[in-house]
């Protein structure tokens, strides 16, 4: 198993602002809205240096979605920014038919997505939105691991033309990815090569992968660890590779099974290769209030709970 | 500008082709369409500096119109190829598989003339607002112009728009309603009332003009002139505008059965004997 280490621990919403702050430097047509989430969203840097280029909106999500459509009208790359739960269920129809409909080149740009966002309870914490999104035709779907690999995707989407939605979350994540990586839309991240299983995680369950394999590793299983930051469109050629190999695939996601990763793998497999599959997700529930760490217990979204998927699938391989 | 003689003229043929592009495949929305020909004309015939011929999604360097009510397809069809942003043969095409012209605007199928998709109502204004701030970043000096239907206002995201225009100054924008009192269920009245919308929209902050005669075109243009003087005045513009679905078309008129209904070969003619041959249909 190779051995990642890191320096700190660290939000990926940080890393959206980061990078967000830097596209301000980059790039003149870069602009950026909020729906009375600037200091969560991390825009505040992004407002302070460019206030011209900001919009505060107000509660007013839709609003929000159509004023980001109408920017790309005359040329501007509008990044939107609020809560998970508000980028995508409450205005999903505007998303929709004034941006994916009309393919407008407005980023969406999601925080506090899923059970980490923690003590707000099920109300704020969707485990929907990738299946929303996903199912958009022409829709990107991001969702880094860390602090790093959030800001270099929110810098690598401003140069891709269309809809993207990027996701990212509250709590601090090992940093890990290096600082300088290029981050490539669509292209899966291999982590470790391995025989007995394919792990496929995204987002803040990329680490728990990472120290699922380190147990698998003393119980003498050798996993394969691929990071899929882009869900949309998925690298389904180095999928197929990994699993041609491995012969069964656990999928990790801080999300509900129906409509997220897995189920994006679980197509892929049944069109192209059928093999076991195990999903590590949220399973039809709605979340609650908790510190982020218990409820990825409780919701089975930890380490331990990768590890038994990984012997379960393991067992069913023919 | 042409003479008034010749955009009334246009106004029929226009007209024309809303009820015949309806009728050919027995669906679409001629009320609302019939009773905005009006403003239509006034607007891309004499109001609005563009550039057909050349037309940019992003417009820079020109007017741009948003279409919120966009179940109004067919008058919008009508006046984009009319000025000449496509074929006029083209609009047989209308609500057919594989035509650029499809039941509600959209950009999908790259139809000139048109920005963005409209038909599930109240996102307009939001599209509009953003068109005309991105006009401001771009210190481009020309006018976003927006059409939304009155039941359409029973959409809480208008009125998102509206605070926003208002509390950020958006004064390049000149918002009209197409007041027709109906909608699909009836009466707007007896389906949600919509109380004083000049009420309204001054509370919210805009400039609001009244134009009671939306189907008398030189009214129309005066009103949309009249509007073009408050650009600039720290006020986003509204031009409620009373308008009769149905207009011109005398068995279309005072209801809103022909709200999305399309007449059939006996009624077609019947609507065509009121609007005399005044240029070519297509």
């Amino acid at each position: 198993m190779k051995k990642y280490t890191y320096t700190e621990k660290k939000d990926t919403r940080s890393g959206f602002g980061a990078g967000l702050s830097e596209l301000g430097k980059s790039n003149p047509d870069v602009v950026a809205l909020c729906a009375d989430l600037t200091g969560s969203l991390k825009m505040d840097a992004f407002q302070k240096a460019h206030p011209e280029r900001f919009f505060q909106i107000g509660i007013a999500e839709a609003n929000m979605i159509g004023i980001a459509a109408g920017l790309t009208i005359g040329g501007k790359i509008p990044f939107t920014g609020t809560f998970a739960n508000f980028s995508t269920g409450r205005v999903y129809d505007q998303i929709r038919q004034s941006i994916a409909y009309s393919h407008k080149n407005v980023k969406i740009c999601a925080s506090h997505a899923g059970l980490t966002l923690g003590e707000d309870g099920a109300t704020h914490q969707i485990l929907e939105d990738i299946g929303l999104m996903k199912m958009l035709p022409g829709m990107v779907v991001i969702n880094p691991c860390d602090y790093n690999q959030t800001k270099a995707a929110t810098i690598a989407i401003a140069k891709h033309h269309g809809p993207v939605y990027l996701r990212f979350g509250r709590p601090t994540v090992p940093n890990f990815t290096p600082a300088d990586q290029n981050f490539e839309i669509g292209k899966a991240v291999m982590l470790n090569e391995g025989t007995d299983v394919t792990i496929v995680a995204t987002g803040h369950l990329v680490w728990k992968a990472i120290e699922a394999g380190e147990k698998l590793a003393e119980k003498g299983i050798s996993a394969e660890i691929i990071n899929i930051h882009t869900i949309k469109p998925l690298d389904e050629e180095a999928i197929l590779k990994s699993i041609t190999k491995t012969k069964c695939v656990v999928t990790a996601e801080e999300h509900q099974m129906h409509g997220g990763l897995g189920d994006s793998v679980a197509q892929l497999l049944s069109r192209k290769l059928p093999m076991p599959q195990e999903f590590v997700a949220v399973n039809d529930s709605f979340g609650e209030s908790g510190t982020p760490d218990q409820l990825m217990v409780k919701y089975g979204l930890d380490t331990s709970n990768i590890v038994t998927a990984v012997e379960k699938v393991i067992a069913r391989k023919k | 500008m042409q003479n008034t003689e010749a955009l009334k003229n246009l106004c029929t043929l226009v007209r024309r082709d809303i009820v015949r592009m309806v009728h050919a495949v027995n669906s679409g929305h001629p009320g609302g369409s019939l009773g905005c020909v009006e403003y239509f004309v006034a607007l891309y015939k004499v109001i609005m500096k563009h550039d057909p011929a050349n037309f940019t999604m992003d417009g820079k360097n020109e007017d741009l119109f948003f279409l919120s009510n966009g179940h109004i397809s067919p008058v919008f069809y009508s006046i984009l190829a009319r000025a000449g942003y496509f074929p006029v043969d083209e609009l047989k095409t209308f609500r057919k598989l594989n035509s650029r012209l499809q039941g509600h605007p959209t950009t999908h199928e790259g139809l000139p003339g048109v920005r963005v998709a409209s038909g599930s109502l109240g996102q307009g204004m939001s599209v509009a607002v953003g068109a005309a701030l991105a006009k401001k970043l771009n210190k481009d000096p020309h006018i976003v112009y927006s059409l939304h239907g009155d039941g359409e206002l029973q959409e809480g995201q208008i009125w998102e728009a509206a605070m926003y225009a208002a509390g950020n100054k958006v004064d390049n924008l000149i918002a009209s309603v197409d007041y027709n009192g109906r909608q699909i269920d009836g009466d707007v009245e007896h389906v949600l009332p919509l109380g004083s919308l000049k009420a309204k929209f001054e509370a919210f902050g805009w400039h609001v003009l009244e134009n009671n005669y939306g189907n008398d075109l030189e009214k129309v243009i005066e009103s949309l002139k009249h509007a073009k003087t408050f650009v600039g005045k720290g006020k986003p513009i509204m031009i409620l505008m009373k308008t009769d679905m149905g207009m011109g078309v005398d068995y279309m008129m005072g209801t809103h059965k022909w709200h999305g209904s399309a007449p059939n070969d006996e009624q077609l003619q019947l609507a065509l004997d009121q609007l005399l041959v005044t240029e070519g249909d297509y």
